[in-house]
Parts: C-alpha cells; structure tokens; sequence
C-alpha cells in the first residue's frame, strides 16, 4: 500500500510541470527545497543529535560559490554542482573543528557560521559585490519552462537527498549514528570512529542545502547576504523535521509539506508577522508535540518509532 | 601612544561587554539552557531607556534600576510559564524553545519600534576626558563603571544572599538542592529573571554608547556567548576576564584588519580557543 502511495506521489511530481500552473509549480519548487534542506538537517540533527543550526551557512555559501562561478562563465548545471563541492569541502573543514563540541557548544558554534560567511561575503565586495547583491546571468528561455528547470532540478536534489537518507538509515553509517546520538561515549567503546561518522553527517547536512542554495540563486537571479544567509533558513528545516518526526525516513518530507501548506495558508495574509508566527508556531510544536505529529505518545522515543518506519 | 588609546578602549568596551555577558553565562550555568532570548532582552532594556530618555528625560544611568526590575519580571514570567515546562529536556529542545521565543519577541520589537537605528543623546553631552594624551569619553567611563559594578553586586548577590546561595546549590546538584528543601522551579525562574535583569541593565548602558536597533540583538548574542566561552562557564569572575579580554581583542583587531571583521576575528579566536583549551581562560570546566 505504501509502495503504490509513494509511486503515485512520484508520478504526480514528475508530471506535474506539464499539469500545473506557474503560481502551483512556484509553490511545489519551494516545497522540494523545503524537503531537501529539512532531509539534510536530519542527518546530522536527526540521526546523529547533534543541533546544527548551520544549514543557513550552507544553504548562503552555496548560493555564492556557485552564483560568483556562474558570473566567472562556469555553466549553470556545473556551477551547481561545483558549489555543492565545495561546500562539502567547507564542511568537512569545519566539522573536524567544531564536532568535538557537544551540546550548546556545538549549536551556537553552527550558529555563529553563517554569520562569519555573511561578514566575509559583505567583505569581499569585487568578488561577491558585497551588500549589493550578486546578480546572475539571465538564461535565454521564456519564463514557463525556466519555472520548469528549476523544478527538475530542485525535484532531483530531494530525490537525491530522500535516497540518500534512506540508504543511510539502512546502512551501517546510520546505526552508527544513532548510536552516537543514544550515548557517544558507549559508541565509542563500541568501536566506532564518531569523529569519522559525525563528520560524513555533517557533510551530508551540507551537501544538499548548498546544491539547493546554486539552485535558488539561479532560480530568483539575484543574490544578496541578508536574504541567502538568513537564520530563519537555519531554524525552518530544524521546526519542519520537528513536525514530521526526527530521524525518520519521511520525516522530513511530511514536514516540509506541512510547514509549506501553513506558509502559504496563514503567513502570506500577515507579512508584517512572519518571523512572529513562525516563533509561536515553534514555541507550541516544542511545548505540546515535542516528537512530531507522528508522535502521538509523547514520551515515546524516535527509536522505537523508528522499527514501524523502516519496515517496507 | 595608539596602542594605548587602544588597551583603554579595548578596557571601556571589555567593561560593558562583561555586564553584557554575565546574565547569558548565569542562566547557562544554572539553567544549562542557551538563552538565544538574551541579544533580544539587552535590546528591549535599551528601548525602555531610550523612550524613558526622550518622552520622561530621564537620565539612561538613573534608569537602569528600573529596566533591571522591568526585565526581571519579564524573565521571571518567561521562565515560569514556558521554559520550566521543558527543563531537563535535550539541547535541541530548550535551544529551540529559546530560539522561537526570540522569533516572537524581535518581531513585536520590530512592528513596536521599526528596525531603524536610534541612539540616546545626552545632551548637554558629557565631553571626553584627557588622560596624559589618552582620551576617553565621559559617558563611556560612566558606562564601564556602571558595568563593573552590576557585575560586582551579582558576584555579591550570588556569595552573600540566601537566594544566591540556592541558586548556587541548584547549580551545583538540583536534586540535592531539592532535598535541603528549595524549590527548584521558584530558583530556576528566579535566575532566568536575574539574568534578564543583567540583560536590561547592560541595554540601558549600551543605549548611551551605541546606536540600536532590534537586528542588533544577534550580535550581542554572539558576543556574550564567545565571552562565556573565553572565560570559562559558570563563574562571574570568568565572565569579567571574558569580557574584557573580548573588549581588547576587538579593539587591537579593528586597528590591524578593519572594524568590518570583528565578528571573523572573534569566531575563529573561539574555535581555536575551544580547539586547545576548552575550559576557557580561567580553566575552569564548563557544562557540556
């Protein structure tokens, strides 16, 4: 039943460009990212427990070094795809620094990182014009079939990362994982190398919102520090896994949908509110359903969840 | 002679950045929750002074008494209604609690006071003083002094009073505390209210010297958390040398490599610092 369920939606999605109008395809293009951002956090939020709020980080360094390659002539595709290198790179980097912290020490530590880009991004005016913004090359098609593009392209990097965390979950990498996220002094003595497996989670957690950040930066054509390195890009895949169940398959995707569903619903009527709504939408979501929708018994673990979720 | 004029810059912020930073450190001690509140709450105190300066003219230093109690209720009411439900609760819990109050109350305070810059302006202005060639301005001085000394009746507080000393025995063994018969919850709502206080006081001083807005409050954010972690968590004497060591940093680094970097300069200070020695200055062990 779940296999016909889950073939359906994908057939929907595939055809959905030739179906919908621009407004439908707009909104199911973000909903894409919106699950391609909230399945990277969970790999190293969900699986491994440890709160990163970096994903803005990514999401901000890849729209530049892909957006800054685009204006040096790389093609778009490429550019994507080198961005995202790179920010697998950077994020190696930084994980062999900042992932021997634990708890509050790492969060605040992720916080701080996208920070740091913007300052340096705002800095380095001849590359990234600064807190001008960064314009993109215009492609050369008419305006249905670049909604089109971007749609393709955001749907294989959710696919990509909805693969990716399901064959992690599966996979010796996950268990490891979840062993470090129940107690990772007992991982240890298990044998396993954390720093190894903590550090593949957070590049993992990279990889996909900086593909996704070259994506939108082609997407909207113009780039600017404030928008892409925004820390409400941090906390909304943190609120969507949240919704959907953390360190599940799905969970991510269940709450991207739901997150986006209210988004268009409620906040697009109360603008001058977002940031507002967002914060009692996450202040209710800890204190009333601190394990998702999904969750229905409160005190119920992720884990135990987990066994009804991996079954095919 | 610069690099003088600098060390007592770097001395004067170190002083405020101290004040700033000791009401984040104390509800991490006690509370071992993140307060990502905090920026916002300094903030608020430097409105409440700001609108007391321009509408009642009265004077922001008189005022930092009373933003301290305004505050203090504030944060007394946060604590117990919303984040004593999840105490005890995983990083990721309280941290994001925190986290969405802060959402909440940074757009109140935009819709209420609009993201433009305002700064008080005391007139007539208080001048600068002239020490052998090294010039500090008057207000600053006021402020630093000012700074130290909320930082000293906190230490004072903690050490003498019978709260301090629960709040102390909390931090040190909650069960424990519990059994000798204090009420845990009372204590934790009370701490997170002192550190709004600290947080009120420091933006009634900070409204004097710099120019504020809500989009502000994540910087201080960020400063109070790198002080805590230079200094060492969980002692106020850690939080005055992280303070003051920030101060001079940031001073000494604006005149090597530009003001523009502050916030590079500190954060790759920190990962080194937490990289080498991640008890802090002090070496003392922090809460993990």
């Amino acid at each position: 039943m779940m296999r016909v369920f889950a073939f359906a939606a994908a057939v929907v999605l595939v055809l959905l460009p030739a179906l919908a109008d621009n407004y439908v395809l707009r909104v199911a293009t973000t909903m894409l990212m919106y699950s391609a951002l909230a399945l990277g956090w969970n790999f190293i939020g969900g699986f491994a427990g440890y709160p990163s709020f970096a994903t803005a980080a990514f999401f901000g360094l890849g729209a530049y070094a892909s957006g800054v390659l685009q204006t040096m002539g790389v093609p778009m595709p490429a550019a994507w795809a080198l961005g995202g290198a790179i920010v697998a790179l950077f994020a190696a980097a930084l994980g062999r620094a900042i992932l021997h912290l634990r708890g509050h020490y790492f969060a605040i530590a992720s916080l701080v990182v996208a920070e740091v880009l913007r300052e340096i991004t705002n800095s380095a005016t001849d590359l990234t014009g600064g807190g001008m913004g960064l314009n993109l090359p215009v492609l050369s098609l008419d305006v249905t079939n670049q909604a089109r593009l971007f749609y393709y392209a955001m749907f294989v990097a959710a696919a990509a990362a909805l693969a990716t965390t399901a064959f992690v979950a599966h996979n010796r990498l996950g268990f490891g994982l979840r062993c470090i996220q129940q107690n990772e002094d007992a991982a240890i003595m298990l044998g396993i190398n954390t720093l190894r497996y903590k550090v593949v989670a957070f590049v993992l957690s990279a990889v996909f919102p900086g593909v996704c950040g070259g994506i939108y930066a082609s997407w909207v054509n113009y780039i600017d520090p404030t928008d892409v390195y925004d820390v409400l890009l941090s906390v909304k895949p943190i609120v969507m896994v949240l919704l959907g169940g953390v360190g599940t398959v799905m969970g991510g995707v269940y709450g991207a949908i739901l997150f986006l569903l209210m988004e268009e619903l409620v906040w697009r009527n109360l603008l001058q509110f977002h940031a507002g709504l967002l914060g009692i939408i996450v202040v209710c979501l800890v204190l009333f359903l601190p394990n998702g929708l999904r969750g229905a018994g409160w005190a119920k673990p992720w884990w135990r969840r987990r066994t009804e979720e991996a079954a095919p | 002679m610069l690099y003088v004029q600098v060390l007592v810059n770097g001395l004067v912020l170190g002083g405020l950045y101290s004040c700033i930073a000791v009401g984040f450190s104390l509800v991490w001690g006690v509370l071992n929750v993140i307060n990502i509140l905090h920026g916002s709450l300094i903030i608020l105190g430097s409105y409440a002074a700001f609108f007391a300066y321009q509408y009642l003219h009265i004077n922001p230093f008189l005022f930092v008494p009373v933003a301290a109690l305004l505050l203090f209720c504030l944060g007394y009411a946060i604590q117990l209604v919303f984040i004593n439900r999840v105490m005890g609760s995983a990083v990721l819990i309280t941290l994001t609690l925190t986290f969405g109050l802060n959402l909440l109350l940074y757009n109140l305070m935009i819709l209420a006071f609009k993201a433009d810059f305002r700064k008080v302006t005391l007139s007539p202005p208080l001048g600068s003083l002239n020490l052998a060639g090294v010039i500090v301005p008057v207000d600053r001085v006021i402020s630093m002094g000012f700074a130290l000394a909320l930082v000293g009746l906190l230490y004072a507080l903690l050490r003498g009073s019978r709260i301090g000393r629960a709040i102390v025995a909390v931090r040190m063994d909650r069960e424990a505390a519990q059994l000798m018969g204090v009420n845990v919850s009372r204590i934790y709502a009370i701490t997170f209210g002192l550190g709004a206080a600290m947080a009120g006081a420091a933006g009634s001083l900070f409204s004097v010297m710099f120019p504020i807005s809500p989009e502000t409050a994540n910087a201080l954010l960020g400063k109070a958390f790198v002080i805590c972690v230079l200094g060492g968590l969980g002692s106020v004497p850690g939080v005055m040398v992280g303070g003051l060591t920030l101060g001079i940093i940031e001073s000494y680094s604006a005149l090597f490599f530009g003001p523009e970097f502050s916030v590079t300069i500190s954060f790759t200070l920190l990962i080194l610092l937490l990289m080498f020695r991640p008890t802090g200055i002090m070496g003392r062990r922090g809460y993990q």
